[in-house]
């Protein structure tokens, strides 16, 4: 089980165990991870699951393609090249130690 | 105030209490409503949920989470009234809970239609996890299904028996589908994608009656013709769940009235979601919505002003549905929409609403960034005028500059 790191705004740290072949977005939720609120259900229509992946990591996890961008656009916090909807990225057995940053806020 | 009370354990009420601790307020918060367990996420079961069956998917927070914000949820109980003059609400079993504000979260129930031989087994309806469950189960087994209704709910369980090899008969009662919802031009779309995916789409039709028909059922229509199947699931629209605050003298109007701050009329009562008829904020008009965004956007509003910080409503509603392949985003809010532009190129629709000449809607299928230009547009600048949009080719994103 890939384990991943969110990191909250405050420097929180919370560990889990993630489910592969669950989005990143669901393993924060099923975990009661503070900061994903994930309004939408996964659906890409809410930008409240907004992460910003760690270092390196984005070469495994991929960018945000173009529609994920546009959505991205909504989040209320400074969105970077290293922003993405949680929902959106499916955990892969080769993202173990994958570290993720939390927005201050997602509405 | 030391206790809000909400009835209804839906997405809107859980966003109450979750944003009610978000900003702050420290005294008690009870959710209490007729479906079981913890509050859960409704728009899957009409689509994932059929293909995954994952209930854990849908919880919109684990068990966890209630006991660390001190969230009592209260489920399995119907509340029967409202005594407005004690604070108190009563439940089904006779107990009473006080209430220092209520919040009216009830969201609404499938519309039964007067169709003869509706209370078969093989009718199924889609609304609860409960009903989603046995579907699911159904599903499997499933060869022909007739679904009763042509709006967002069935036509997403069609596209999805579809994709399972099942028969599906559509049968509508107005000349178009999700006639109430979307404009004609979208309407057309989904109509020809629902046929080229294999399923029979009767319009005009309304269902008069369900009877036994050599071992499986038939639905008898309008014209005196038949569809048969093994199975009948009725998605014929929601009636808001408003009786009990008419009951307790409350203004209601096809949902529970609410004004700018979202109060009833009575300030010590709330409502939000399904069962609410509030002014929208782009059009100003009165609307009752049915979308998990009113939900969540209400509770947001009301659990500001409880903790002090009162601000009208202003949110512009959005919408997604998803059949098959193509994913339907509506931003905006139309019903008096008198005039339409349609662009349609490489797979992507997009329908601009105009009321008096002004954008009042966008509908687009696979075009998300249209999408959401549309709902940023109409949140910085409201409903702008067409010539806009004509001096920019209809380009949402020019338009939002020039705006």
């Amino acid at each position: 089980m890939p384990c991943i790191t969110f990191i909250a705004a405050d420097g929180a740290e919370t560990v889990v165990d993630a489910g592969t072949g669950d989005s990143l977005m669901q393993v924060a939720r099923a975990h009661n991870v503070d900061g994903i609120l994930a309004e939408c259900g996964g659906e890409m229509m809410c930008s409240t699951c907004h992460v910003y992946v760690e270092g390196d990591w984005l070469d495994r996890t991929g960018t945000a393609d173009e529609d994920e961008r546009d959505m991205l656009d909504f989040a209320p916090c400074e969105v970077t090249d290293a922003s993405r909807l949680s929902c959106q990225m499916k955990i892969t057995d080769d993202m173990d130690g994958l570290v993720v940053r939390l927005p201050e806020r997602q509405v | 105030m030391e206790r809000i009370v909400v009835i209804g354990t839906g997405q809107g009420g859980f966003q109450l209490a979750a944003s009610l601790r978000q900003e702050g307020f420290a005294g008690r918060i009870t959710l209490i409503g007729e479906e079981p367990g913890l509050p859960y996420q409704r728009p899957p079961l009409s689509k994932d949920y059929l293909k995954d069956g994952n209930d854990a998917r849908l919880l919109l927070r684990p068990p966890d989470f209630y006991e660390q914000q001190r969230i009592e949820v209260v489920g399995s109980t119907r509340v029967t009234g409202i005594d407005r003059a004690a604070m108190e609400i009563e439940t089904g079993d006779g107990a009473r809970i006080a209430y220092d504000h209520l919040v009216l979260a009830t969201g609404s129930r499938n519309r039964i239609p007067p169709i003869a031989g509706l209370k078969r087994l093989e009718v199924l309806a889609l609304r609860t996890l409960s009903d989603a469950r046995i579907l699911r189960d159904r599903v499997e087994h499933m060869r022909r299904a007739v679904v009763i209704g042509g709006g967002f709910i069935g036509l997403e369980f069609a596209a999805v028996a579809r994709a399972r090899g099942i028969e599906v008969a559509i049968v509508e009662g107005a000349d178009r589908l999700m006639g109430r919802a979307v404009a004609l031009a979208t309407s057309r779309h989904f109509l020809d994608a629902h046929r080229e995916w294999g399923s029979s789409v009767h319009l005009g039709q309304f269902a008069e009656a369900v009877t036994d028909a050599k071992g499986s059922l038939a639905v008898r229509l309008g014209d005196g013709s038949e569809v048969s199947g093994d199975t009948v699931v009725l998605a014929a629209g929601v009636i808001a769940n408003d009786a009990i605050a008419r009951d307790a003298g409350l203004i209601t109007d096809d949902g529970i009235v609410v004004d700018e701050l979202l109060r009833s009329s009575d300030p010590d009562i709330s409502a939000l979601g399904d069962c609410c008829r509030f002014v929208e904020p782009v059009s100003g008009m009165p609307a009752r919505l049915e979308s998990v965004q009113a939900a969540t956007d209400h509770a947001r509003t009301i659990a500001a002003r409880l903790v002090g910080r009162p601000e009208p409503y202003g949110a512009v509603p959005w919408f997604w549905s998803n059949q098959g392949d193509r994913k339907l985003q509506i931003a905006g809010y139309a019903p008096d929409a008198d005039d339409w532009h349609v662009a349609e190129a490489d797979g992507k629709l997009t329908v601009f609403c105009f009321a008096g000449g002004r954008l009042a809607a966008v509908e687009t299928v696979g075009n998300a960034g249209a999408h959401m230009a549309a709902r940023r547009l109409l949140a910085s600048a409201g409903r702008v005028p067409r010539k806009l949009l004509e001096a920019a080719d209809y380009d949402l994103k020019a338009v939002m500059v020039a705006a």
